[in-house]
């Protein structure tokens, strides 16, 4: 028999990998929550029929939302991580020695478990003493913290079902409040590519800019997320993502990465002309 | 409840009725939705398919005899009513039935000053004579309150006479009077109690929810299935206690009701009303849980005053709705309204409404958790970002009516369109209120005091949306021409 995973990543287009067996699938208060094996991607975690990583490329996405800020602002102490229940970008994180610590806010307490027992390579690091998970709605957590944390991620899933309040005015509104004078607030910005996601990615942008005088945005090649381009937000009180970028600083850190580098950090915020476009339609 | 609730009848009919194929050459046009394509593409074929006239196995609501019967029956049978009607003109044409059920030209009616529109429309149109209540105000608050028994046994003992009362029970806000001892001091004086019920469905099924109409004996209650129960926009039901001829009041609602009721809104409250007979206590627990942990979120930031139970005060606050989310906002400097416009331009939150002193959140049978964060968190933004000075601010919002006139005799007096500010001292012949909440500043036949004018400006400069005059903008109020 065959066995393939297919997603609908749009109502006409779907993408398909072939699976060799399901490892878990269980339905958590919040959403369905599946792993399976796969030979070309090794094993992918999905939630609500959208895939959320896979072992062979999520190197990618988690390098990129987690090296970007820390390396415009390597004297960064004190993260809060929302979403991020696989445990990827806490993973990254914990690669900087001069991170006291992460507070982790999943909504998910399946999520966890499940990414514990059947990715750890992926949720490795959740278990660092530096590293407090809080399972808690990242928007309830963090409308009552004030001026505390240099960086807040937010590593959310797709803006329908339990990740849609992580992408309105309410929530950028409140961490802002919950960032340091110099704080950078860094989010999963979705896809410029197929229209449902491009509608998704220019209100977060313009909801963003409401807030924060830096608001810039950055790409990534994902192969798995649909049409394999993907952005995220890089928005700061302070800082430049590019002019404020010490690349010998970061260098000698001598973190191991696979996906990035000072270089490409410089050039992935030079965005292809229909982005940029995109992007624009919001700042007006 | 006696009668298996687990049944629909209309929901089946119409389930049957699809199933076998039936070729129409009745109205609807639309033919199940063949006839028109991009409608039936917006709102899907199951949907279309079953916007049917009524036929043999599908009843008539202008005189139930056999599926349409039978569902009022179970909708009684869940209310704890003698009967109920299917309403499909929404709520306000169940007011106006219990209100033209019971009075005629020239007959007294007693009421509250505070109550919807459709009220003093029914009276416009069967030519009763309001007798108002003062239901007072909450200072610190601004908002109306119940009834005092005091105040119903004042106005009986003034106007014997009197036919019915009516009882706004909850308010908008939620707050609810002593119903059982009116409806006492009703009986004994030998008037009618009717209840205008459209914000308390929910308290037919779930626990530690004031007391409904029907349990304390009233005559009859208007009910909006749809505002908490889950039914469609514009479906309603109107129940009837033992002592009122089901047959008179059918009459009387077929005076006004369509001919052609939408069997879409009859499967809602069909389908409405199964579900809060089986799950109801369940759903209202839920719901009732989340409105209060949305009230003491919004209440630890301060500034913002959510309130509820802790208001009663035995007699004019006598219970209070617990599923609801009032907040009072003029301590942050910002009126309800503009509370209500900022979620809604700048979070995209929509409220029910936003009047001078206070914004309403209704939670309800579809509401979750995460959207009550929503809420929360946009408010803790609200007052970060937005909050004033609240000097100056307008806080009353009950204004004292000076009736002249009955309702008809002003609405259809010769009349004038003057100016709004010219209108000091004349009668008016108009309605004029905020909508939402749709409760009338001035109603017709009233008296057009400077108090009255004040709040009309402020209220439109705050951005309220005014309705009820002749002229869209309210610029401009039909008075009545002195005799």
């Amino acid at each position: 028999m065959e066995m393939w995973y297919t997603e609908e990543q749009t109502n006409n287009v779907r993408f398909s990998i072939r699976c060799d067996k399901q490892k878990y699938s269980a339905q958590s208060d919040f959403q369905r929550i599946e792993v399976f094996s796969t030979p070309e991607f090794g094993d992918i975690l999905v939630l609500d029929d959208r895939i959320m990583l896979t072992q062979k490329d999520e190197f990618i996405y988690h390098e990129m939302i987690t090296h970007v800020p820390m390396a415009v602002n390597p004297d960064i102490r004190n993260v809060l991580v929302i979403g991020a229940g696989d445990g990827g970008t806490v993973r990254e994180l914990a690669k900087y020695r001069t991170v006291e610590n992460i507070d982790m806010v999943e909504i998910d307490r399946m999520v966890v478990d499940a990414c514990k027992e059947y990715l750890p390579t992926v949720a490795c690091k959740l278990d660092d003493p530096r590293v407090h998970i809080y399972i808690d709605d990242g928007l309830r957590f963090v409308r009552s913290v004030h001026e505390k944390y240099d960086l807040i991620i937010v590593d959310s899933t797709d803006p329908f079902g339990p990740g849609e309040g992580l992408f309105t005015s309410e929530f950028y509104g409140n961490c802002y409040k919950a960032l340091n004078q110099d704080g950078i607030l860094v989010n999963q910005h979705e896809s410029p590519f197929y229209k449902s996601y491009a509608r998704s990615m220019k209100q977060a942008h313009k909801k963003i800019l409401q807030f924060f005088p830096v608001c810039k945005v950055y790409q990534a090649h994902i192969p798995t997320y649909p049409s394999g381009h993907w952005l995220f937000g890089f928005a700061s009180k302070k800082y430049h993502p590019t002019h404020d970028l010490d690349e010998g600083r970061w260098n000698r850190l001598s973190i191991d990465t696979n996906y990035y580098n000072t270089r490409l950090h410089k050039g992935c915020f030079s965005l292809p002309t229909y982005v940029t476009k995109q992007l624009m339609e919001g700042e007006y | 409840m006696k009668l298996d609730q687990s049944r629909a009848p209309v929901f089946e009919a119409l389930q049957e009725y699809r199933e076998n194929r039936i070729v129409s050459f009745d109205v609807p046009g639309h033919k199940q939705g063949k006839g028109n394509p991009e409608l039936t593409g917006f709102l899907g074929k199951q949907c279309m398919s079953v916007d049917v006239n009524s036929m043999k196995p599908l009843d008539n609501l202008c005189h139930p005899v056999s599926v349409i019967k039978e569902a009022e029956e179970l909708m009684a049978d869940a209310f704890g009513a003698a009967h109920a009607f299917f309403m499909v003109n929404g709520t306000s044409s169940a007011v106006q039935a219990m209100v033209m059920s019971v009075c005629k030209r020239g007959d007294k009616i007693i009421m509250p000053r505070n109550v919807h529109r459709s009220s003093i429309n029914a009276l416009i149109v069967c030519g009763a004579v309001p007798v108002y209540v003062n239901p007072g105000v909450n200072k610190r608050l601004g908002i109306p309150l119940g009834m005092s028994v005091e105040s119903i046994k004042k106005a009986i003992a003034e106007h014997p006479d009197a036919k019915a009362i009516i009882v706004n029970n909850p308010t908008y806000y939620g707050v609810c009077s002593n119903l059982r001892e009116i409806v006492k001091l009703a009986h004994e004086a030998g008037m009618k109690v009717l209840v205008d019920e459209a914000h308390g469905t929910h308290f037919y099924f779930g626990d530690y929810m004031p007391l409904s109409a029907m349990s304390v004996g009233a005559d009859m209650a208007a009910v909006s299935m749809h505002k908490t129960g889950g039914s469609l926009t514009q479906s309603s039901a109107l129940l009837l206690g033992p002592d009122i001829s089901e047959g008179y009041v059918r009459q009387i609602i077929n005076l006004t009701q369509t001919t052609s009721a939408s069997y879409l809104l009859m499967a809602s409250l069909d389908i409405s009303r199964k579900n809060l007979a089986l799950n109801g206590r369940k759903i209202f627990e839920y719901v009732t849980e989340l409105a209060a942990y949305g009230r003491s979120e919004i209440n630890k930031l301060g500034g913002l005053y959510a309130f509820s139970r802790e208001l009663i005060d035995g007699d004019t606050i006598f219970d209070f709705d617990p599923t609801k989310i009032s907040v009072h906002t003029r301590d942050i400097g910002l009126a309800g309204i503009e509370v209500y416009d900022i979620l809604r331009d700048r979070y995209d939150i929509q409220i029910e409404f936003g009047d001078i002193g206070n914004i309403l959140a209704i939670v309800s049978v579809g509401d979750k958790i995460l959207n009550v964060e929503r809420l929360i968190s946009a408010l803790y933004e609200v007052k970060r970002l937005y909050s004033k000075d609240s000097a100056g601010m307008l806080d009353h919002e009950y204004i004292e009516p000076v009736v002249i006139c009955s309702p008809q005799e002003a609405f259809y007096a010769e009349k004038q369109q003057l100016p709004l500010k010219e209108t000091v001292g004349r009668i008016c012949a108009e309605f004029v209120m905020c909508y939402p909440p749709g409760i009338p500043i001035l109603a017709p036949g009233e008296l057009i005091t400077k108090d009255a004018l004040e709040y009309i400006i402020y209220a439109k400069a705050k951005g309220c949306n005014l309705t009820g005059a002749e002229d869209i903008n309210t610029e401009k109020i039909n008075i009545m021409l002195e005799k």
